[in-house]
C-alpha cells in the first residue's frame, strides 16, 4: 500500500474541499502567466501542481497565499475568499517561497522568534517554541549562527520550520527541494510526510515528476498557464497507456547502436539528457527482455535497465509534446520581476 | 531529525493569536536591531559622514565664511546635525529596496498582521540609527568646543524635533524603495534630491548673503525651517512657528507618503 492510500484510508476529513479556485487569471505585461487555472483540493489531502519552470505554478500558489491579486476568476481557502477575506485567510496558511522565505541576516533562532512574535506568541512562548522546532529540525547547533551562512538543505528546513511556528490548516510549499542534494531532498519528503500525516492540507508546486509521484495524492499538470491533466499519479499514468523500458550503457559512445537495436525492437526510442540513458515504451515485459539480451548479445554494455510504469516524465511528454524541463530557467521569476 | 520528535513538535504546536498593531511593528524594528547588532560595520557611514563634513566646514570654510572657526560652529552644529540625520532617512529606502529582492518579504506579506507593520517597524528601527548620527554629532560639537545656550535639555529637544522629522521624510525614500528597481538607483535618486535641498538651505550660511530668488527659495525650503527650529532649541530662543512648521510638514510627508508606501508594498508583486 503507497504511502498516500495509507493516508486516504487514516483521513477524517472527508470530501471537504480545502481550496477551490476557478478560473484564476493573471497577466505580467503580455505574458499570460496564468490563463484560468481551475483547481480542488480536498482538506487533508497532500495536492501537486506539476510543471516547468514558467508554467504559471508560482503566480498561482502566490494568488492563493494573497500575494497577488488576480485578474480574473475566484478561489476560497477554507471557505474564504482570497480577495475579500484575505486576512482570514492568511490567519490559516503558511507559505514557503521559492526563494528561501528566512531572513539570511538573522540567525536561525532570531528567525524563529521573530516570526512567533509576529503571530501573536509571547516573548517567552516564542523562545520556547523556536527551540523546539531547532531541535525537531536537526538545527540545535547552528541556532546562533546568521543564516547567510546555511548550507541549502539547512536553510530550507529552517524554512519549513518557519512554516509549523504556529498551528496552520494550509500550507503553501512552492518547490520546496529545488537545488538540494539528494539526502537533503530525502529529509525534505520525510518532513512533508510527517505533515501530511498530521491532516494538514498541503499544496506543493513542483517540477520534479517523481517529488509530485513520491507525496501527492492529487496533481495538476499545469502548462503555459493552464491545467493540461489531472488526477492521481497511476490514473495520469494509465492514461500515458503502456510501460516503459529504460536503459543506461557503460559507454555513452555506444548509444546510437543502442538506439539501432532497441528501434528494431521495441519501435519509437526516446533519448534522455543523460547521455548513457534511453527508454522506449514498452507494454510486453518479456520484449523488454528480449530486447536488453539483444544489446548484450550485440557487445553493447548495459549498466542498468528498468521495466516498469511510465515515469511522470514520460506522461508530461505525452501531454504536452515537449519534456518536462526543456524551458528557460526561471523564466516565471523574471516575469513577475518585470511586472 | 526523527520522525518523533517531528511528530511532537506539529503536535504541540501553538495556535495564533492576533499581534497587535503595536507589537507586530516593534518585533519589526526589533529585527532592523539585530540586523545593526550583526552588521556593526553600517553604522558607519553613519557616523563617519558627518563627522568628515564637522571637521571640513569648520575648519575649511569657517574662517571665510564666519570670520572664525569657533563662531562657525555655533552656527553650523545644529544644521550639520539636521543634515546627517536626514541623510541617514535615504538608507531606509536602500535597506527596503534590498529586503524586497529576499524571500522573506512574501512570508511577511502572507502573515496575518497590521498590514504597515513591517515597514513603521523598520522605520522604528532606523530611527536608533538617526539617533546615533546625531548624538555623534553633538559629542564632535561639544568636544570641538561648541557649547549649546540651553544645555543638556534643549540639545535633546533639538535631536528629538529632528528624529521626528527624519521618520517623516523617510516614507519618501521607502516610497523610492518600493519605484525603483535597485538598491543602488534608490541610493542615486534619493541623493540627488536631499542633497541639493540641503545646501540650498540655511543649514551652511546666513540666507541674507545670497541672490534674492534663491534666498526666497532658502527661506521656505522646510530643511531650512528644521535648522533654525533646532538652532532656537539649543539655544533656548525658539520660535514656535518654526516648530508649528516642522512638524505640520512631518505630518504631511506622513499622511502621503506612509499610505502610498503601504499600498505599494502590499501591491508590488
Amino acid at each position: 500500500m503507497s504511502f498516500a492510500q495509507q493516508r486516504g484510508r487514516n483521513s477524517m476529513s472527508g470530501n471537504a474541499l480545502a481550496i477551490e479556485a476557478s478560473g484564476l487569471v493573471k497577466s505580467f505585461g503580455d505574458t499570460r502567466a496564468v490563463d484560468g487555472v481551475d483547481l480542488a483540493v480536498r482538506a487533508g489531502s497532500v495536492y501537486g501542481v506539476l510543471g516547468p519552470n514558467g508554467a504559471g505554478k508560482t503566480t498561482t500558489i502566490r494568488m492563493l497565499s494573497t500575494l497577488l491579486r488576480p485578474e480574473g476568476g475566484s478561489a476560497r481557502v477554507l471557505g474564504h475568499d482570497i480577495v475579500t477575506e484575505a486576512d482570514q485567510v492568511r490567519g490559516l496558511i503558511s507559505l514557503t517561497g521559492q526563494l528561501a522565505s528566512v531572513d539570511e541576516e538573522l540567525t536561525g533562532r532570531e528567525n524563529l522568534v521573530l516570526l512567533g512574535r509576529l503571530l501573536g506568541l509571547t516573548w517567552r512562548a516564542a523562545k520556547g517554541r523556536a527551540a523546539d522546532l531547532l531541535d525537531a529540525f536537526g538545527l540545535t547547533d547552528a541556532a546562533g549562527r546568521l543564516v547567510k551562512h546555511y548550507s541549502g538543505g539547512m536553510r530550507r528546513r529552517l524554512d519549513i520550520a518557519a512554516s509549523i511556528v504556529v498551528r496552520r490548516e494550509v500550507m503553501f510549499l512552492d518547490e520546496p527541494t529545488t537545488g538540494l542534494d539528494p539526502r537533503s531532498r530525502n529529509q525534505v519528503w520525510d518532513i512533508i510526510r510527517a505533515f501530511a500525516a498530521e491532516g494538514t492540507t498541503i499544496l506543493l508546486c513542483t517540477q520534479y515528476l517523481d517529488e509530485a509521484d513520491q507525496l501527492a495524492d492529487g496533481i495538476a499538470v499545469i502548462d503555459q498557464g493552464r491545467v493540461i491533466a489531472e488526477g492521481t499519479p497511476s490514473q495520469l499514468k494509465a492514461s500515458v497507456g503502456s510501460g516503459a523500458l529504460h536503459v543506461r550503457l557503460l559507454d555513452p559512445d555506444q548509444r546510437p547502436e543502442a538506439e539501432r537495436l532497441l528501434s528494431r525492437a521495441l519501435s519509437t526510442v526516446h533519448l534522455e539528457p543523460d547521455p548513457a540513458a534511453l527508454s522506449a515504451p514498452c507494454a510486453d515485459g518479456d520484449r523488454g527482455a528480449e530486447a536488453v539480451a539483444e544489446l548484450s548479445r550485440a557487445g553493447v554494455r548495459v549498466a542498468s535497465f528498468s521495466l516498469g510504469q511510465p515515469s511522470l516524465d514520460e506522461v508530461f511528454l505525452a501531454l504536452t509534446g515537449h519534456p518536462a524541463e526543456d524551458q528557460t530557467e526561471d523564466a516565471e521569476i523574471a516575469e513577475e520581476e518585470r511586472a | 531529525m526523527t520522525e518523533v520528535r517531528l511528530h511532537n513538535v506539529l503536535a504541540t504546536a501553538p495556535r495564533a493569536r492576533r499581534a497587535s498593531a503595536l507589537s507586530a511593528a516593534i518585533t519589526f524594528g526589533w529585527r532592523g536591531m539585530l540586523k545593526v547588532k550583526h552588521v556593526p560595520e553600517q553604522l558607519m557611514d553613519v557616523t563617519l559622514t558627518p563627522v568628515l563634513f564637522v571637521l571640513m566646514f569648520t575648519y575649511l570654510f569657517g574662517g571665510a565664511i564666519a570670520g572664525s572657526t569657533a563662531e562657525y560652529l555655533d552656527y553650523l552644529l545644529p544644521g550639520i546635525l539636521v543634515m546627517s540625520v536626514l541623510f541617514t532617512t535615504v538608507y531606509s529606502g536602500v535597506s527596503l529596496n534590498t529586503d524586497l529582492t529576499k524571500g522573506v518579504v512574501d512570508r511577511f506579506r502572507s502573515l496575518p498582521i497590521w498590514r504597515p507593520a513591517p515597514l513603521v517597524g523598520a522605520l522604528l528601527g532606523d530611527s536608533l540609527r538617526y539617533l546615533v548620527a546625531g548624538t555623534v554629532i553633538v559629542v564632535l560639537g561639544v568636544a570641538l568646543g561648541y557649547r549649546p545656550g540651553a544645555g543638556v535639555g534643549g540639545v535633546v529637544l533639538a535631536l528629538a524635533l529632528v528624529i521626528v522629522f527624519a521618520f517623516a521624510l523617510s516614507w519618501v525614500f521607502t516610497t523610492l524603495g518600493l519605484l525603483l528597481r535597485s538598491p543602488n538607483a534608490v541610493m542615486n535618486a534619493g541623493f540627488m534630491g536631499i542633497f541639493p535641498l540641503t545646501f540650498l538651505s540655511n543649514v551652511f550660511v546666513d540666507p541674507e548673503t545670497l541672490p534674492g530668488p534663491l534666498e526666497a527659495f532658502v527661506e521656505v525650503n522646510p530643511i531650512s525651517v528644521l535648522a533654525t527650529a533646532s538652532r532656537g532649541l539649543m539655544e533656548g530662543n525658539v520660535e514656535s512657528a518654526d516648530i508649528a512648521v516642522v512638524l505640520g510638514t512631518a505630518a504631511l510627508l506622513t499622511a502621503v507618503f506612509a499610505p502610498l508606501t503601504t499600498h505599494l508594498y502590499r501591491t508590488r508583486a
